[in-house]
């Protein structure tokens, strides 16, 4: 069992080592966005402060979502998905190393990125380094509750605009504890509840979205 | 040991096949037969638990293989219409993970000596994309030179390779069966194996008699 989820590791990230342009995409598209919001709205640093979180934030969520409609697709069109389904070990498993797989190439990158961004907006470092925590706890949450919409979504015409329009109103609890959380820091407020309600959506997706993405991705493939 | 328990197909608001029943036994080979469209891989889907049937079981030494499902999968060998293989691994990497996928992990020798074996000395090393057509399809077979799975569902096995190869896999094919081994398999080719029996299965009758 333990074989075949680091095989199943080892294949996700040779893939995008060797096809590093997806993971760019990823990080420029975070870059990008949030550069743009002081070019909008003007270099006036408070009021840029004041909004750092959300952008920050919104950025996050949008970058992590580009690259979930690929998360299986790739797999389903080569005919790879068809062998993971009926291995002997539990697809759950397997989906769920493919998940952690997206998270360290897509999410983790966003984590690391976030400071230099954070500075840029005028944040000051307590309030970045709350910033980086709810990223870290936040970002796995996006790719376990796209897991499922991927699974959903896959095969069909279309598939990212809808995997889009699926899985947002999902990203919804995570984007207002998330950055208000860094909004409170900023104000000097506690973070504690904050962060128990991420961390209870971090339990609650990694138990419950494997599960639910295999599922989908059984009837998927029926 | 494979048995079908009154299969029903249902693909849209047609029904593919309905009430089939067969049975295969250690040491045969199955060779599924019909038209285009009448049902032949999604019954190897549906005997490989890819997909659900609409009625009917499949048993696997008298279960139900959903009830099975490990026990079951780690005897199965399926090798559908799409390759399996990833264009950016090299061919001994797409061997090797899949087979590792598939719960028997093999050694890099192993593996080198199937690729050497099924005609693509010289290319283990070389990334999938830039393989034939032909190549891939034997990137994906090799498996069966390495396989330890009783039941191999094979579909459209021959499809792009060239007479050796044929000729080879028919060997394969037979050193299988011979070994107590089960084989189901699709194509429209004409393939010729020695020493073995062939049971044939006919799907689509009814709509090719109307």
């Amino acid at each position: 069992m333990i074989t075949v989820f680091r095989c199943l590791l080892w294949r996700e990230m040779t893939l995008a080592l060797r096809r590093k342009s997806e993971i760019l995409t990823t990080m420029l598209f975070f870059v990008i966005v949030v550069s743009l919001f002081p070019l909008g709205i003007g270099p006036e640093i408070d009021t840029l402060r004041e909004i750092a979180p959300g952008v920050l934030w919104v950025a996050a969520l949008l970058a992590s979502m580009l690259s979930l409609n690929r998360l299986f697709s790739d797999d389903y069109i080569d005919g790879t998905l068809e062998q993971l389904i009926i291995s002997s070990q539990p697809l759950a498993l397997l989906v769920f190393g493919k998940i952690l797989a997206h998270w360290i190439l897509t999410g983790l990158p966003l984590v690391l990125l976030s400071p230099v961004l954070g500075m840029q907006l005028g944040m000051d470092a307590d309030s970045i380094v709350i910033l980086m925590l709810t990223l870290l706890i936040g970002t796995p949450v996006l790719s376990l509750i796209g897991a499922v919409g991927a699974g959903l979504t896959l095969g069909v015409r279309g598939g990212g605009v809808l995997l889009s329009l699926l899985i947002l109103p999902l990203y919804i609890p995570v984007l207002i504890f998330g950055s208000g959380a860094v909004e409170s820091a900023q104000a000097g407020l506690g973070v504690e509840g904050h962060f128990s309600l991420l961390g209870a959506f971090l339990f609650a997706s990694l138990v419950l979205a494997p599960l639910g993405a295999a599922a989908s991705l059984r009837i998927s493939l029926d | 040991m494979l048995e079908s328990v009154d299969l029903t197909c249902v693909r849209g608001d047609r029904t593919l096949f309905s009430a089939l029943n067969f049975t295969l036994q250690p040491g045969e080979l199955l060779h599924l037969k019909g038209h285009n469209g009448s049902g032949k891989t999604s019954l190897l889907r549906i005997l490989s638990g890819l997909m659900m049937q609409a009625e009917g079981e499949v048993r696997w030494k008298g279960e139900n293989i959903r009830k099975l499902r490990d026990e079951f999968q780690k005897n199965l060998l399926y090798i559908g219409h799409l390759p399996g293989i990833k264009a950016d691994l090299t061919a001994l990497e797409n061997l090797r993970v899949n087979n590792a996928m598939g719960g028997n992990s093999i050694s890099e020798h192993v593996a080198w000596n199937a690729l050497g074996e099924i005609g693509l000395k010289g290319r283990e090393d070389l990334p999938a994309r830039v393989l034939s057509q032909g190549q891939q399809r034997r990137v994906a077979l090799a498996r069966m030179l390495v396989s330890n799975a009783k039941l191999w569902i094979l579909d459209e096995p021959f499809t792009a390779l060239d007479v050796k190869a044929v000729a080879m896999l028919q060997n394969v094919l037979e050193a299988h069966v011979k070994q107590d081994g089960m084989i189901i398999l699709t194509t429209h080719q004409d393939f010729s194996v020695t020493n073995i029996a062939v049971r044939e299965l006919q799907l689509g009758l009814r709509e090719n008699n109307a």
